[in-house]
């Protein structure tokens, strides 16, 4: 087997053996990036250099006796991470000549694991997006149909895993931006709870909303690298301050037992072959040893239009800095100070960007602000206090993590409604701060679809458990799109 | 026909807190620093930093709060204020809307009749600071020093029950010397540590309802408040009395021209879109906490004014120039722990005169006076036991500020020691009557005003050590006597 298809497990007793150095898989997946990423534009930027100089520290980190699930390891970035020294575009024009004066936390702490830099992936601007085509670097091509979008935000870093030029990569999800793209990439993409991996350094979108997570082929792998990053950060405040479990440690713990509820409100209405993937993942499960049933939360489907009142406002504060006084772009010539603003960032942004910076100033605008923020937060409680009493009758929430499989690059671009109706089945998890994955379960069309799980908070052991269990019981996660095994 | 107006007064006040690090970030809050070396990444709102409190900060207003009888929150929230500015990195300023750190407390000023008035406090609450903009040596162009941003910054909002530009002034007065006392605000307006917004309105006497207010902003000194408010309310008068009406708006206040100019009006106001701030957590405050708090309050003026009225028999007045600080106030508990308490009023007096104008003078502070208490004390027990005469102890005092002796040294060196001889006092007399035989016909002659000429006189021969007592009764009774 190719080195890109080992598991994370498996390279790391490679290297320990020493059947190959962290240099020597570390250029293999340049490599594999100088011949592919042209076709998928899955990175940004490759740091080839960094990372081969990353890989050797590694390797003399590994001579001098330290292991580590992840020393040596290649990976890949989502552009939203500082990187200390890198330019961190955020996938916008704003901050195409950015250079990150420091690290994020999740970057320094996979650098700490040892862990080699491969690259920045590309992203929707902002992390507004679910296909990646508002990233001013162009879209992503999803590795199973070059035609078809990865979905976004974090799309690069889903096609690039998906495609095999790294063993993980590290996503954001603030709507459905890890699970979505994980689902229409064929991967597995994990997003913690609120506050358990930190913010820090992290190109905010939706403060109360975002949060780091990672994409791997296999739950285990996930396991190795979320454990990396997860943990207490004083540089965050809403960070939290709870033990990390060893997550790898209690990936095969049996399912008898395990209580899965099936959403009703998310499977009402399913287009009927993706109905079928989720009815035969609940099968596999009850083969398991685990007990389904079928859970309501009346308020769920009220997740979108609260998302997009919250998520918009504060997106618009939060994208304020971005004014071409200290850095990013400037506008060439300002004549005042006005100008300075309203060119700077009228270029200086793409379109979708700017529609939710209106949207979200609109909603905190005196007269409006009742009526949309306050009630949009007000309906957002309501949603968590559903979640925490479905978590009362059972251990974990099943679902689809998307209505379709991809779709075609420009399909959806110019109907903004549309393509927010992508994140129908995560945004709830966002809104109440919950864990969530998403895992390969089948095909439509040919193309790769997720079954989502959800659990109450700190349950990303359990999550990782579950689906590595169904994991074993299946081989959707093991499929390579063709011409990417 | 004039109308008899009414004033109405409420300022903000932002006391800047006496942190060591800003408010959410760890760089330095020091004065005078060279542009921008005192600004982290938080501070330049680099993309992907946080905001994380600063623990002492809280404290800092908590003690402020439990000083004026506050409640305080248990909960309370963080908001961003929107807009945008060059010296605002962000886009938004951090402080607090809704839910403030401090609840509703009140303070009492008194004024010159010498009653007392208490203004409420709406609430006060905390927030960062915003850089500063230069123009200076700029050509073209505008600099943004961004050592201030983020210093914090507590607000402390007045209710408007100040009825004149006098007791705006007695009460930021009152709310200047709490902070110092409390130690979390050094105070100097100079450096803008302290410095309030007044919102100014006026009415007929009588009339329920407010006037329509116009807010100045930035008044850095107690005399630029004064002069500020005395300003505005002129104009304001006169423009209603000439049939205009006021609209709302925020004016700045021009020292050199002591006039107020428009700066925007409510129409062009920022709609600033406060919203929780998502970054961080609402700030939970436990009883423990603010018992700690409140165990750790100093002597607050208001109660030393008291105990010196009391125990030390001092006017009112006395003792509320005395407490003003807490340097004055030790300064003069020191000379009294020298001099006695039963001369308490005897050291209030030198604190307050000599002292306090030599002070002036070199414009020191209190604790930098050249004269320590003990010394002043020294001093003071010397007019007590009548070694000399308060007259000759200002020039003691004078040659102690200057030459740095003690009292006794320097009386000892100039032979200032009074002369309490009686046949000495005579002898003076005696001459002194003897070379001015007019001046004695005149005086019996009923011209009483020539007494003082005489007690010049022997003053003079005396190099003014004579004992005042005594040469006012021996000089009596030898022209009376004839």
């Amino acid at each position: 087997m190719t080195w890109h298809a080992r598991s994370i497990a498996e390279l790391a007793n490679a290297l320990e053996r020493r059947e190959l150095s962290s240099v020597e898989l570390t250029r293999h997946f340049l490599e594999r990036i100088g011949a592919l990423n042209g076709a998928l534009n899955a990175l940004i930027t490759v740091t080839a250099e960094r990372a081969l100089a990353e890989a050797a520290v590694a390797d003399r980190r590994r001579a001098a006796g330290e292991r580590g699930p992840l020393l040596g390891i290649p990976l890949i970035h989502k552009d939203i991470f500082c990187t200390d020294g890198v330019r961190t575009s955020c996938g916008s024009r704003m901050l195409d000549n950015f250079v990150a004066p420091y690290d994020a936390t999740v970057v320094a702490r996979l650098k700490a694991a040892g862990a080699v830099m491969l690259g920045k992936a590309n992203m929707d601007e902002f992390a507004m997006g679910s296909s990646n085509e508002t990233s001013f670097y162009g879209p992503v091509h999803n590795p199973w149909d070059l035609d078809k979008v990865p979905g976004g935000s974090s799309g690069g870093s889903a096609a690039a895993v998906a495609a095999r030029l790294a063993p993980f990569s590290t996503g954001t999800d603030t709507g459905g931006s890890i699970r979505q793209p994980a689902a229409l990439s064929g991967i597995t993409g994990i997003k913690p709870t609120y506050g358990r991996v930190s913010r820090y350094g992290m190109i905010a979108f939706a403060s109360s909303l975002d949060q780091a997570g990672v994409f791997a082929r296999s739950a285990a792998d996930a396991a190795i690298a979320l454990g990396a990053i997860a943990g207490f950060d004083p540089r965050d405040s809403t960070s939290v301050d709870v033990p990390v479990p060893d997550y790898a440690a209690t990936l095969d713990g049996p399912l008898a037992g395990l209580r899965i509820g099936l959403v009703k409100e998310f499977s009402e209405a399913l287009e009927p072959r993706n109905g079928a993937l989720i009815a035969a993942a609940l099968d596999v499960f009850r083969s398991l040893g685990a007990k389904t049933t079928t859970v309501s939360l009346p308020s769920l489907p009220l997740s979108v239009p609260t998302y997009y009142v919250v998520a918009p406002a504060e997106c618009s504060s939060n994208l304020s800095r971005f004014d071409g006084v200290r850095f990013g772009y400037r506008c060439t010539d300002p004549k005042d100070l006005r100008d300075l603003y309203e060119r700077s960032r009228g270029e200086g942004f793409g379109a979708e960007v700017k529609r939710r910076i209106m949207t979200g100033t609109y909603v905190l605008s005196a007269g409006y602000f009742d009526a949309y923020y306050l009630k949009a937060q007000k309906v957002r409680q309501l949603i968590a206090g559903e979640f925490g009493a479905a978590f009362q009758q059972v251990d974990l929430l099943i679902g689809p993590t998307t209505p379709t499989p991809a779709f075609g690059i420009g399909a959806k671009i110019d109907d903004p409604v549309t393509m927010y109706l992508n994140d129908i089945y995560t945004i709830g998890a966002n809104l109440a701060g919950l864990p969530a994955i998403s895992a390969p379960c089948g095909f439509v069309e040919g193309l790769p679809m997720g079954v989502q799980l959800i659990g109450p908070p700190f349950s990303e052991g359990r999550l990782l458990n579950a689906v590595h269990r169904y994991q074993l019981a299946t081989d959707w996660h093991d499929r390579a799109a063709p011409g990417y095994a | 026909m004039m109308k008899d107006w009414e004033v109405v007064i409420g300022l903000e006040i932002h006391a800047q807190l006496a942190t060591r690090s800003k408010i959410f970030s760890g760089a330095a809050t020091a004065y005078g620093a060279a542009p921008n070396t005192q600004a982290c990444l938080v501070d330049l709102a680099y993309p992907g930093v946080l905001p994380v409190l600063n623990a002492e900060a809280v404290r800092m207003a908590v003690k402020f709060g439990l000083a004026i009888g506050a409640q305080i929150a248990e909960r309370s929230i963080f908001a961003r204020k929107n807009y945008f500015y060059p010296d605002l990195p962000k886009g938004y300023q951090i402080s607090q809307y809704e839910l403030p750190i401090v609840g509703r407390g009140a303070l009492e000023i008194v004024l010159d009749d010498g009653t007392t008035q208490r203004i409420g406090i709406t609430r006060a609450h905390l927030e960062e600071d915003a850089g500063k903009s230069l123009h200076e040596g700029l050509a073209n162009a505008t600099g943004i020093d961004l050592n201030r941003a983020g210093t914090p910054l507590l607000e402390i909002v007045s209710e408007p029950d100040m009825r004149s530009a006098k007791e705006a002034v007695a009460y930021m007065k009152k709310v200047h010397t709490l902070v110092r006392y409390l130690e979390i605000c050094d105070g100097n307006m100079q450096e803008g540590s302290f410095r309030c917004d007044a919102n100014v309105s006026v009415r007929p006497r009588g009339s329920e309802k407010f006037g329509t207010r116009a807010e100045i902003k930035n008044l850095n000194s107690f005399r630029f408040v004064e002069k500020a408010i005395q300003h505005e309310v002129a104009r304001q008068i006169e423009l209603i009395e000439n049939g205009g009406t006021v609209v709302q708006e925020t004016r700045l206040y021009d020292s050199d021209r002591d006039e107020t100019r428009s700066m925007r009006s409510k129409e062009e106001a920022n709609d600033y879109r406060y919203f929780p701030d998502p970054d961080l957590l609402p700030l939970a405050i436990d009883r423990a906490f603010i018992e700690s708090v409140r165990a750790s309050l100093p002597e607050l003026p208001d109660q030393k004014a008291a105990r010196f009225a009391s125990d030390y028999q001092l006017s009112r007045y006395d003792a509320g120039v005395l407490s003003a600080s807490r340097e004055t106030g030790a300064y003069f508990e020191a000379v009294v722990a020298r001099v006695g308490a039963a001369h308490a009023k005897l050291a209030a007096n030198w604190v307050m005169g000599e002292l306090s104008s030599a002070l002036n003078r070199e414009n020191l502070e209190i604790d930098a006076s050249r004269v320590a208490p003990p010394a002043l004390g020294g001093l003071l027990e010397r007019i007590v036991d009548g070694t000399i005469s308060g007259k000759i102890a200002k020039e003691v005092f004078e040659a102690m500020w200057s030459e740095g002796r003690d009292a006794d040294a320097i009386i000892e060196a100039k032979g200032l020691r009074q002369i309490t001889d009686v046949g000495a006092i005579a002898k003076a007399i005696d001459e002194v009557v003897a070379a001015n035989p007019k001046q004695l016909a005149d005086y019996r002659a009923g011209k009483d005003k020539l007494f003082g000429f005489f007690v010049g006189q022997v003053m003079k021969a005396t190099a003014g050590k004579a004992n005042p007592a005594q040469l006012n009764d021996l000089l009596k009774a030898k022209l009376g006597g004839g």
